[in-house]
Protein backbone atom coordinates (compact mmCIF):
# COMPACT_ATOMS: atom_id res chain seq x y z
CA UNK A 1 0.00 0.00 0.00
CA UNK A 2 2.99 2.04 0.03
CA UNK A 3 1.54 3.68 -3.53
CA UNK A 4 -1.23 5.62 -1.32
CA UNK A 5 1.14 6.06 1.66
CA UNK A 6 2.01 9.95 2.11
CA UNK A 7 2.95 12.75 4.60
CA UNK A 8 0.87 15.41 5.00
CA UNK A 9 2.63 18.59 7.04
CA UNK A 10 4.58 16.13 9.14
CA UNK A 11 1.79 13.29 9.67
CA UNK A 12 2.19 9.78 8.13
CA UNK A 13 -1.32 8.70 6.45
CA UNK A 14 -0.59 5.05 5.17
CA UNK A 15 -3.56 6.52 2.00
CA UNK A 16 -4.59 9.65 1.37
CA UNK A 17 -8.73 8.95 2.43
CA UNK A 18 -10.09 10.32 5.20
CA UNK A 19 -14.09 10.42 6.48
CA UNK A 20 -15.36 13.75 6.36
CA UNK A 21 -16.47 15.23 9.43
CA UNK A 22 -19.94 15.02 10.31
CA UNK A 23 -20.80 11.96 7.45
CA UNK A 24 -18.91 9.44 9.64
CA UNK A 25 -19.50 10.24 13.51
CA UNK A 26 -16.94 9.22 15.80
CA UNK A 27 -16.20 5.80 13.98
CA UNK A 28 -17.96 3.58 15.97
CA UNK A 29 -21.02 2.91 14.27
CA UNK A 30 -18.68 2.28 10.60
CA UNK A 31 -16.69 -0.12 12.51
CA UNK A 32 -19.21 -2.20 12.80
CA UNK A 33 -19.60 -2.93 9.11
CA UNK A 34 -16.11 -2.74 7.77
CA UNK A 35 -12.36 -2.26 9.79
CA UNK A 36 -11.99 1.38 9.80
CA UNK A 37 -8.34 1.43 9.98
CA UNK A 38 -7.79 0.38 6.88
CA UNK A 39 -8.58 4.58 6.32
CA UNK A 40 -6.02 6.99 5.72
CA UNK A 41 -7.98 8.75 8.86
CA UNK A 42 -10.96 10.23 9.95
CA UNK A 43 -12.25 13.87 10.86
CA UNK A 44 -14.26 13.54 13.66
CA UNK A 45 -18.50 15.21 13.89
CA UNK A 46 -18.05 18.89 14.71
CA UNK A 47 -16.88 19.37 18.36
CA UNK A 48 -17.99 22.94 19.99
CA UNK A 49 -16.81 23.79 23.36
CA UNK A 50 -20.29 22.68 25.08
CA UNK A 51 -22.64 19.86 24.03
CA UNK A 52 -25.48 20.91 20.88
CA UNK A 53 -28.27 19.45 20.56
CA UNK A 54 -29.09 20.81 16.99
CA UNK A 55 -30.94 22.14 14.85
CA UNK A 56 -35.12 21.83 14.78
CA UNK A 57 -37.34 20.44 12.09
CA UNK A 58 -36.18 18.76 8.81
CA UNK A 59 -32.37 18.18 8.62
CA UNK A 60 -31.91 16.70 5.17
CA UNK A 61 -32.87 17.02 2.00
CA UNK A 62 -32.25 15.12 -0.90
CA UNK A 63 -31.41 17.22 -4.67
CA UNK A 64 -30.62 16.34 -7.83
CA UNK A 65 -27.08 14.57 -7.29
CA UNK A 66 -26.43 15.94 -3.92
CA UNK A 67 -28.11 16.48 -0.32
CA UNK A 68 -28.62 19.27 1.92
CA UNK A 69 -28.15 19.11 5.56
CA UNK A 70 -29.05 21.36 8.49
CA UNK A 71 -27.72 19.53 11.32
CA UNK A 72 -27.05 22.28 13.29
CA UNK A 73 -23.27 20.78 14.66
CA UNK A 74 -25.79 18.41 17.58
CA UNK A 75 -22.14 17.16 19.23
CA UNK A 76 -21.36 15.78 22.69
CA UNK A 77 -18.96 18.74 23.27
CA UNK A 78 -15.89 18.31 23.49
CA UNK A 79 -15.69 17.25 27.08
CA UNK A 80 -17.99 14.17 25.97
CA UNK A 81 -16.08 13.32 23.16
CA UNK A 82 -12.78 12.78 25.40
CA UNK A 83 -14.79 11.09 27.76
CA UNK A 84 -16.69 8.64 25.64
CA UNK A 85 -14.23 8.35 22.17
CA UNK A 86 -10.75 10.03 21.94
CA UNK A 87 -9.35 7.12 23.49
CA UNK A 88 -11.06 4.95 21.59
CA UNK A 89 -10.36 6.68 18.13
CA UNK A 90 -6.39 7.04 19.39
CA UNK A 91 -6.19 3.13 19.37
CA UNK A 92 -7.08 2.57 15.93
CA UNK A 93 -4.47 2.86 13.31
CA UNK A 94 -5.09 5.60 11.32
CA UNK A 95 -5.25 9.40 11.61
CA UNK A 96 -7.23 11.08 14.68
CA UNK A 97 -8.44 14.20 13.03
CA UNK A 98 -10.50 16.42 15.80
CA UNK A 99 -12.71 18.58 14.16
CA UNK A 100 -13.55 22.19 16.24
CA UNK A 101 -16.09 24.33 15.40
CA UNK A 102 -17.07 27.67 17.31
CA UNK A 103 -19.65 30.52 17.25
CA UNK A 104 -17.66 32.84 19.10
CA UNK A 105 -14.03 33.53 19.59
CA UNK A 106 -14.06 32.53 23.02
CA UNK A 107 -15.77 29.33 22.34
CA UNK A 108 -13.34 28.39 19.93
CA UNK A 109 -10.36 29.26 22.18
CA UNK A 110 -11.77 27.37 25.01
CA UNK A 111 -12.30 24.11 22.86
CA UNK A 112 -8.77 24.39 21.53
CA UNK A 113 -7.28 24.57 25.15
CA UNK A 114 -8.88 21.72 26.14
CA UNK A 115 -8.25 19.80 23.48
CA UNK A 116 -4.23 21.20 23.95
CA UNK A 117 -3.61 18.62 27.29
CA UNK A 118 -5.00 15.85 24.55
CA UNK A 119 -3.42 13.52 22.17
CA UNK A 120 -4.67 14.06 18.45
CA UNK A 121 -3.20 14.10 15.14
CA UNK A 122 -4.38 16.92 13.80
CA UNK A 123 -6.71 19.58 14.60
CA UNK A 124 -9.31 20.64 12.05
CA UNK A 125 -10.36 24.07 12.52
CA UNK A 126 -13.97 24.47 11.39
CA UNK A 127 -14.46 28.26 10.22
CA UNK A 128 -17.72 27.64 8.44
CA UNK A 129 -19.75 28.17 11.96
CA UNK A 130 -22.08 32.17 12.42
CA UNK A 131 -20.18 34.51 14.70
CA UNK A 132 -23.08 35.06 17.20
CA UNK A 133 -21.29 37.91 18.55
CA UNK A 134 -21.13 39.98 15.01
CA UNK A 135 -24.53 39.50 13.56
CA UNK A 136 -24.39 35.71 12.60
CA UNK A 137 -21.93 36.20 9.89
CA UNK A 138 -19.88 32.96 8.93
CA UNK A 139 -16.55 33.31 10.17
CA UNK A 140 -15.13 31.91 7.03
CA UNK A 141 -16.70 34.87 4.81
CA UNK A 142 -14.65 37.31 5.11
CA UNK A 143 -10.81 36.86 5.11
CA UNK A 144 -10.22 39.51 7.74
CA UNK A 145 -12.47 37.65 9.89
CA UNK A 146 -10.94 34.11 9.40
CA UNK A 147 -7.49 35.20 9.87
CA UNK A 148 -8.52 36.68 12.98
CA UNK A 149 -9.36 33.25 14.14
CA UNK A 150 -6.13 31.86 12.93
CA UNK A 151 -4.36 34.00 14.16
CA UNK A 152 -5.92 33.47 17.84
CA UNK A 153 -5.97 30.04 17.46
CA UNK A 154 -2.45 29.31 16.12
CA UNK A 155 -1.63 31.30 18.87
CA UNK A 156 -2.81 29.13 21.75
CA UNK A 157 -3.21 25.39 19.37
CA UNK A 158 -0.45 22.69 20.48
CA UNK A 159 -1.53 20.63 17.71
CA UNK A 160 -1.20 20.52 13.98
CA UNK A 161 -3.52 22.70 12.61
CA UNK A 162 -5.42 22.40 9.38
CA UNK A 163 -8.25 25.10 8.95
CA UNK A 164 -11.36 23.70 6.74
CA UNK A 165 -12.29 26.55 4.52
CA UNK A 166 -15.90 27.71 3.40
CA UNK A 167 -17.07 27.81 -0.24
CA UNK A 168 -18.84 30.58 0.79
CA UNK A 169 -16.16 32.34 1.46
CA UNK A 170 -16.09 36.01 -0.44
CA UNK A 171 -12.77 35.21 -1.92
CA UNK A 172 -11.46 31.38 -1.37
CA UNK A 173 -7.40 31.87 -2.56
CA UNK A 174 -6.86 35.17 -0.35
CA UNK A 175 -8.86 34.00 2.09
CA UNK A 176 -6.62 30.16 1.96
CA UNK A 177 -3.41 32.82 1.49
CA UNK A 178 -4.25 34.65 5.29
CA UNK A 179 -4.74 31.28 6.51
CA UNK A 180 -1.11 30.23 5.41
CA UNK A 181 0.28 33.63 6.80
CA UNK A 182 -1.29 33.19 10.40
CA UNK A 183 0.47 29.65 10.19
CA UNK A 184 -2.16 27.09 9.67
CA UNK A 185 -0.10 23.61 8.44
CA UNK A 186 -2.30 22.93 5.98
CA UNK A 187 -5.94 23.79 4.40
CA UNK A 188 -9.15 21.48 3.97
CA UNK A 189 -11.56 22.26 1.36
CA UNK A 190 -14.30 22.56 0.69
CA UNK A 191 -17.30 22.80 3.35
CA UNK A 192 -20.89 22.43 2.05
CA UNK A 193 -22.35 25.15 -0.18
CA UNK A 194 -25.00 27.51 1.15
CA UNK A 195 -28.01 26.43 -0.71
CA UNK A 196 -31.83 26.49 -0.37
CA UNK A 197 -35.19 24.12 -0.77
CA UNK A 198 -38.20 25.46 -0.72
CA UNK A 199 -41.59 23.40 -0.27
CA UNK A 200 -44.34 24.74 -2.45
CA UNK A 201 -47.51 23.59 -0.75
CA UNK A 202 -46.45 25.38 2.48
CA UNK A 203 -45.32 27.80 0.51
CA UNK A 204 -41.89 28.14 3.09
CA UNK A 205 -38.42 26.98 3.01
CA UNK A 206 -37.85 22.93 4.03
CA UNK A 207 -35.68 23.94 6.47
CA UNK A 208 -35.93 26.05 9.64
CA UNK A 209 -33.05 27.73 9.11
CA UNK A 210 -33.99 28.68 5.12
CA UNK A 211 -30.58 27.50 4.31
CA UNK A 212 -28.41 24.66 4.37
CA UNK A 213 -25.54 22.84 3.25
CA UNK A 214 -25.52 21.57 0.14
CA UNK A 215 -22.93 18.59 -0.47
CA UNK A 216 -22.37 15.72 -3.03
CA UNK A 217 -21.44 14.95 -6.49
CA UNK A 218 -23.41 17.97 -7.37
CA UNK A 219 -20.71 20.30 -6.19
CA UNK A 220 -18.00 17.88 -7.18
CA UNK A 221 -16.47 20.24 -10.15
CA UNK A 222 -16.91 23.29 -8.29
CA UNK A 223 -15.40 21.53 -5.35
CA UNK A 224 -12.51 20.49 -7.35
CA UNK A 225 -12.10 24.36 -9.34
CA UNK A 226 -11.66 25.85 -5.67
CA UNK A 227 -8.90 22.53 -4.31
CA UNK A 228 -7.31 23.67 -7.90
CA UNK A 229 -7.02 26.89 -6.62
CA UNK A 230 -6.16 27.09 -3.21
CA UNK A 231 -3.64 23.95 -4.25
CA UNK A 232 -1.52 25.98 -6.68
CA UNK A 233 -1.70 29.40 -4.42
CA UNK A 234 -0.34 28.40 -0.99
CA UNK A 235 2.64 26.01 0.33
CA UNK A 236 0.77 24.18 2.68
CA UNK A 237 -0.72 20.91 1.97
CA UNK A 238 -4.17 20.20 1.06
CA UNK A 239 -7.43 17.79 1.58
CA UNK A 240 -9.56 18.64 -0.96
CA UNK A 241 -13.21 17.37 -0.89
CA UNK A 242 -16.40 17.73 -2.03
CA UNK A 243 -18.40 15.35 -3.37
CA UNK A 244 -16.18 13.08 -4.62
CA UNK A 245 -17.55 9.43 -4.71
CA UNK A 246 -15.52 7.74 -7.05
CA UNK A 247 -11.55 6.81 -7.35
CA UNK A 248 -11.60 8.83 -10.89
CA UNK A 249 -12.73 11.63 -8.51
CA UNK A 250 -10.36 11.30 -6.08
CA UNK A 251 -7.49 10.96 -8.34
CA UNK A 252 -8.72 14.44 -10.35
CA UNK A 253 -8.67 16.21 -6.53
CA UNK A 254 -4.99 14.45 -6.23
CA UNK A 255 -3.80 16.00 -10.09
CA UNK A 256 -6.02 19.61 -9.01
CA UNK A 257 -3.57 19.55 -5.95
CA UNK A 258 -4.69 18.18 -2.97
CA UNK A 259 -2.57 15.91 -0.89
CA UNK A 260 -5.54 14.28 1.14
CA UNK A 261 -8.89 13.68 0.07
CA UNK A 262 -12.21 13.25 2.19
CA UNK A 263 -14.87 11.44 1.57
CA UNK A 264 -18.42 12.28 3.19
CA UNK A 265 -21.62 11.97 1.36
CA UNK A 266 -20.59 8.89 -0.39
CA UNK A 267 -20.77 6.86 2.44
CA UNK A 268 -24.62 7.46 2.88
CA UNK A 269 -24.74 5.57 -1.09
CA UNK A 270 -22.55 2.56 0.33
CA UNK A 271 -21.19 2.64 3.59
CA UNK A 272 -17.38 0.96 2.72
CA UNK A 273 -17.32 3.20 -0.54
CA UNK A 274 -14.06 4.70 0.87
CA UNK A 275 -12.38 1.70 0.87
CA UNK A 276 -13.77 1.07 -2.94
CA UNK A 277 -12.23 4.84 -4.13
CA UNK A 278 -8.63 3.32 -1.83
CA UNK A 279 -8.97 0.10 -4.02
CA UNK A 280 -9.37 2.19 -7.05
CA UNK A 281 -6.60 4.73 -6.17
CA UNK A 282 -3.76 1.87 -6.06
CA UNK A 283 -5.13 -0.24 -8.84
CA UNK A 284 -4.69 3.16 -10.74
CA UNK A 285 -1.19 3.97 -9.26
CA UNK A 286 -0.13 0.35 -10.34
CA UNK A 287 -1.96 0.40 -13.63
CA UNK A 288 0.19 3.72 -14.57
CA UNK A 289 3.93 2.46 -13.04
CA UNK A 290 3.15 5.08 -10.38
CA UNK A 291 5.83 4.44 -7.65
CA UNK A 292 4.03 6.87 -5.23
CA UNK A 293 0.53 8.88 -5.67
CA UNK A 294 2.68 11.88 -4.94
CA UNK A 295 3.71 11.87 -8.07
CA UNK A 296 0.45 13.26 -9.39
CA UNK A 297 -0.21 15.74 -6.74
CA UNK A 298 -0.64 19.03 -8.43
CA UNK A 299 0.48 18.02 -12.33
CA UNK A 300 -2.45 19.43 -13.26
CA UNK B 1 -25.73 -7.80 -3.72
CA UNK B 2 -29.49 -9.46 -3.14
CA UNK B 3 -31.19 -10.84 -6.28
CA UNK B 4 -34.66 -9.60 -6.47
CA UNK B 5 -37.30 -12.80 -5.92
CA UNK B 6 -40.26 -11.26 -6.45
CA UNK B 7 -41.45 -7.25 -6.36
CA UNK B 8 -45.49 -7.30 -7.36
CA UNK B 9 -48.30 -4.46 -7.04
CA UNK B 10 -50.42 -5.76 -3.43
CA UNK B 11 -52.27 -2.19 -4.21
CA UNK B 12 -52.38 0.89 -5.88
CA UNK B 13 -48.70 2.45 -5.32
CA UNK B 14 -48.19 -0.23 -2.77
CA UNK B 15 -45.58 -3.23 -4.09
CA UNK B 16 -44.35 -6.49 -1.55
CA UNK B 17 -40.64 -6.94 -2.64
CA UNK B 18 -38.56 -10.16 -1.89
CA UNK B 19 -34.99 -10.27 -2.28
CA UNK B 20 -32.33 -13.36 -1.32
CA UNK B 21 -30.31 -13.77 1.44
CA UNK B 22 -29.90 -15.14 4.95
CA UNK B 23 -30.81 -12.38 7.28
CA UNK B 24 -31.08 -11.96 11.25
CA UNK B 25 -33.95 -9.93 11.23
CA UNK B 26 -35.78 -8.86 14.06
CA UNK B 27 -39.15 -7.44 14.65
CA UNK B 28 -39.75 -3.62 13.75
CA UNK B 29 -36.11 -3.22 12.01
CA UNK B 30 -35.56 -1.63 8.62
CA UNK B 31 -32.66 -2.59 5.93
CA UNK B 32 -31.46 0.38 3.63
CA UNK B 33 -32.30 -0.73 0.01
CA UNK B 34 -30.53 0.55 -3.02
CA UNK B 35 -31.50 -0.53 -6.87
CA UNK B 36 -28.94 2.08 -8.60
CA UNK B 37 -25.94 3.10 -8.89
CA UNK B 38 -25.51 6.70 -7.65
CA UNK B 39 -28.45 8.60 -7.75
CA UNK B 40 -30.29 9.26 -6.01
CA UNK B 41 -27.72 10.01 -3.69
CA UNK B 42 -29.40 8.20 -0.38
CA UNK B 43 -30.68 4.64 -0.06
CA UNK B 44 -33.95 4.46 1.10
CA UNK B 45 -34.53 3.30 4.88
CA UNK B 46 -37.79 0.45 4.74
CA UNK B 47 -39.31 -1.98 7.19
CA UNK B 48 -38.87 -5.44 6.90
CA UNK B 49 -41.84 -7.03 6.01
CA UNK B 50 -41.03 -10.66 6.96
CA UNK B 51 -37.89 -12.75 6.83
CA UNK B 52 -37.63 -16.44 6.25
CA UNK B 53 -34.78 -18.77 5.24
CA UNK B 54 -35.54 -18.15 1.53
CA UNK B 55 -34.97 -14.03 1.88
CA UNK B 56 -36.05 -10.73 3.38
CA UNK B 57 -39.16 -8.81 1.87
CA UNK B 58 -40.24 -5.34 1.68
CA UNK B 59 -43.83 -3.98 2.31
CA UNK B 60 -43.82 -0.38 0.47
CA UNK B 61 -45.62 2.55 -0.90
CA UNK B 62 -44.24 4.51 -3.93
CA UNK B 63 -43.84 8.28 -2.71
CA UNK B 64 -40.99 9.03 -4.52
CA UNK B 65 -37.84 8.85 -6.74
CA UNK B 66 -36.35 6.19 -4.63
CA UNK B 67 -39.92 4.12 -4.22
CA UNK B 68 -40.22 4.71 -7.75
CA UNK B 69 -36.58 2.76 -9.19
CA UNK B 70 -37.33 -0.31 -6.48
CA UNK B 71 -40.70 -0.79 -8.23
CA UNK B 72 -39.40 -1.35 -11.66
CA UNK B 73 -37.61 -4.05 -10.29
CA UNK B 74 -38.00 -7.67 -11.89
CA UNK B 75 -36.69 -11.11 -10.68
CA UNK B 76 -33.46 -11.62 -10.94
CA UNK B 77 -32.39 -8.22 -10.87
CA UNK B 78 -30.12 -7.14 -8.54
CA UNK B 79 -30.66 -5.09 -4.88
CA UNK B 80 -27.99 -3.55 -2.21
CA UNK B 81 -29.89 -4.43 0.57
CA UNK B 82 -28.11 -3.39 3.89
CA UNK B 83 -28.50 -3.89 7.08
CA UNK B 84 -31.01 -5.11 8.91
CA UNK B 85 -30.47 -1.65 11.11
CA UNK B 86 -31.62 -0.46 14.21
CA UNK B 87 -33.80 -1.27 17.34
CA UNK B 88 -36.90 -3.05 16.73
CA UNK B 89 -39.93 -3.93 18.96
CA UNK B 90 -39.58 -6.01 21.93
CA UNK B 91 -40.10 -9.70 22.72
CA UNK B 92 -42.76 -9.52 24.96
CA UNK B 93 -44.66 -12.00 27.22
CA UNK B 94 -48.16 -10.84 27.44
CA UNK B 95 -51.55 -10.44 25.66
CA UNK B 96 -50.69 -7.83 22.30
CA UNK B 97 -52.12 -5.74 20.53
CA UNK B 98 -50.54 -4.18 17.28
CA UNK B 99 -51.60 -1.04 15.33
CA UNK B 100 -50.74 0.26 11.92
CA UNK B 101 -51.82 2.80 9.93
CA UNK B 102 -51.42 3.18 6.09
CA UNK B 103 -47.60 2.07 5.21
CA UNK B 104 -47.01 1.72 8.76
CA UNK B 105 -48.81 -1.81 8.74
CA UNK B 106 -45.20 -3.24 7.03
CA UNK B 107 -43.36 -3.83 9.89
CA UNK B 108 -46.34 -5.71 12.08
CA UNK B 109 -46.71 -8.86 9.83
CA UNK B 110 -43.30 -10.42 10.89
CA UNK B 111 -43.66 -8.24 15.19
CA UNK B 112 -46.82 -10.36 14.57
CA UNK B 113 -45.30 -14.09 13.31
CA UNK B 114 -42.83 -13.97 15.74
CA UNK B 115 -44.57 -12.71 18.73
CA UNK B 116 -47.26 -15.21 17.90
CA UNK B 117 -44.62 -17.93 17.57
CA UNK B 118 -43.41 -16.78 21.00
CA UNK B 119 -46.83 -18.39 22.38
CA UNK B 120 -48.57 -14.58 22.70
CA UNK B 121 -52.20 -13.69 21.75
CA UNK B 122 -52.09 -11.07 19.50
CA UNK B 123 -54.48 -8.85 18.00
CA UNK B 124 -53.78 -6.86 15.10
CA UNK B 125 -55.70 -3.38 14.13
CA UNK B 126 -54.82 -2.19 10.55
CA UNK B 127 -56.14 1.39 9.17
CA UNK B 128 -56.10 2.19 5.57
CA UNK B 129 -57.14 5.20 3.78
CA UNK B 130 -58.86 3.15 0.47
CA UNK B 131 -57.77 0.18 0.53
CA UNK B 132 -56.80 -2.80 3.05
CA UNK B 133 -53.21 -4.26 2.33
CA UNK B 134 -52.73 -8.27 2.49
CA UNK B 135 -55.46 -8.82 4.43
CA UNK B 136 -55.50 -13.05 3.93
CA UNK B 137 -51.94 -12.65 4.67
CA UNK B 138 -52.08 -10.26 8.20
CA UNK B 139 -55.29 -12.73 8.73
CA UNK B 140 -53.19 -16.08 9.42
CA UNK B 141 -50.28 -14.79 11.44
CA UNK B 142 -52.78 -13.36 14.81
CA UNK B 143 -55.81 -14.30 16.47
CA UNK B 144 -58.02 -11.21 15.37
CA UNK B 145 -57.80 -9.22 12.95
CA UNK B 146 -59.67 -5.45 12.30
CA UNK B 147 -59.06 -3.61 9.31
CA UNK B 148 -60.57 0.38 9.42
CA UNK B 149 -60.99 1.43 6.19
CA UNK B 150 -61.58 5.44 6.04
CA UNK B 151 -62.13 5.88 9.33
CA UNK B 152 -59.23 6.10 12.75
CA UNK B 153 -58.06 2.48 13.73
CA UNK B 154 -57.41 4.34 16.85
CA UNK B 155 -61.27 4.72 17.40
CA UNK B 156 -61.29 -0.13 17.32
CA UNK B 157 -59.02 -0.50 19.99
CA UNK B 158 -59.62 -0.82 24.10
CA UNK B 159 -55.96 -0.47 25.01
CA UNK B 160 -56.76 -1.73 28.50
CA UNK B 161 -57.48 -5.31 26.77
CA UNK B 162 -53.62 -5.39 26.07
CA UNK B 163 -50.53 -5.84 28.26
CA UNK B 164 -48.48 -4.50 25.22
CA UNK B 165 -49.50 -1.85 22.16
CA UNK B 166 -46.99 -2.08 19.27
CA UNK B 167 -47.53 0.81 16.47
CA UNK B 168 -46.36 2.61 13.62
CA UNK B 169 -48.17 4.98 10.99
CA UNK B 170 -48.83 8.62 10.65
CA UNK B 171 -47.27 10.68 14.06
CA UNK B 172 -51.14 11.72 14.32
CA UNK B 173 -52.01 8.13 14.67
CA UNK B 174 -49.52 7.13 17.02
CA UNK B 175 -50.14 10.54 19.39
CA UNK B 176 -53.73 9.61 19.26
CA UNK B 177 -53.02 5.98 20.25
CA UNK B 178 -50.42 7.19 23.12
CA UNK B 179 -53.27 9.72 24.44
CA UNK B 180 -55.95 6.74 24.84
CA UNK B 181 -53.26 4.32 26.11
CA UNK B 182 -52.72 6.76 28.94
CA UNK B 183 -54.01 5.42 32.22
CA UNK B 184 -54.29 1.92 31.28
CA UNK B 185 -51.79 -0.53 32.17
CA UNK B 186 -51.00 -1.18 28.85
CA UNK B 187 -47.05 -0.30 28.07
CA UNK B 188 -47.06 1.33 24.31
CA UNK B 189 -44.13 1.17 21.62
CA UNK B 190 -43.99 3.29 18.95
CA UNK B 191 -41.94 2.97 15.89
CA UNK B 192 -40.59 6.84 14.65
CA UNK B 193 -40.37 7.87 10.92
CA UNK B 194 -38.10 10.31 9.76
CA UNK B 195 -35.67 11.22 6.80
CA UNK B 196 -32.42 9.42 6.88
CA UNK B 197 -29.02 9.81 5.82
CA UNK B 198 -26.41 7.02 6.76
CA UNK B 199 -28.94 4.98 8.62
CA UNK B 200 -26.34 3.61 10.96
CA UNK B 201 -26.57 6.29 13.96
CA UNK B 202 -23.31 8.65 12.26
CA UNK B 203 -24.81 11.60 10.62
CA UNK B 204 -27.11 12.50 13.25
CA UNK B 205 -30.03 13.57 10.79
CA UNK B 206 -32.85 11.95 12.21
CA UNK B 207 -32.58 12.82 15.63
CA UNK B 208 -35.81 12.93 17.50
CA UNK B 209 -36.97 14.26 20.70
CA UNK B 210 -36.71 12.07 23.52
CA UNK B 211 -37.44 12.38 27.28
CA UNK B 212 -33.71 11.43 27.84
CA UNK B 213 -32.50 13.73 25.03
CA UNK B 214 -32.15 13.39 20.91
CA UNK B 215 -32.24 9.92 19.79
CA UNK B 216 -31.34 8.28 16.60
CA UNK B 217 -34.12 6.89 14.71
CA UNK B 218 -31.77 4.98 12.52
CA UNK B 219 -29.81 3.19 15.55
CA UNK B 220 -31.35 4.01 19.30
CA UNK B 221 -35.09 3.29 17.24
CA UNK B 222 -37.04 2.88 15.22
CA UNK B 223 -38.49 2.00 18.25
CA UNK B 224 -39.33 3.94 21.44
CA UNK B 225 -41.27 3.54 24.39
CA UNK B 226 -44.12 5.85 23.72
CA UNK B 227 -43.34 7.98 27.36
CA UNK B 228 -40.16 8.92 25.50
CA UNK B 229 -41.55 10.88 22.73
CA UNK B 230 -44.92 11.51 23.84
CA UNK B 231 -44.71 12.25 27.36
CA UNK B 232 -46.25 10.79 29.71
CA UNK B 233 -48.41 7.58 28.95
Amino acid sequence: MCRLAVDFAGVAFKNPVVMASGTFGFGREYNDLFPIEKLGGISSKGLTLHARSGNEGIRIWETPSGIMNSVGLENPGVEGFIHRDLDWVNSLDLVNIVNVGGHSMEDYIQAVERLNAEQLDILELNISCPNVKQGGMNFGVKTDMAAEVVRTIRGICKHKLVVKLSPNAENIVDLAKACEAEGADGISLVNTFLAMAIDIKKRQPVFNNGYAGLSGPAIKPIALRMVHQVSHAVQVPVMGLGGISTWQDAIEFIMAGATVIQIGTATFMKPDKALDIIAGMERYCEENSIANISEIRGIV
Amino acid sequence: MATVLKNEAVGSGFYLLKASGMYDAKMGQFCMLRAWDAYPVLSRPISIFDCDGEGISFLYKVVGQGTELLAQLKPGDTIDVQGPYGNGFPAVTGKVALVGGGIGVAPLYYTAKMLKAQGNPVDLYLGFTDEALLQQEYEAVCDELTVNIGGYITDDINPADYDYIMTCGPHIMMQVLADKVKGTAAQLYVSMENRMGCGVGACLVCSCKTTGGNKKVCKDGPVFKAEEVFGNV
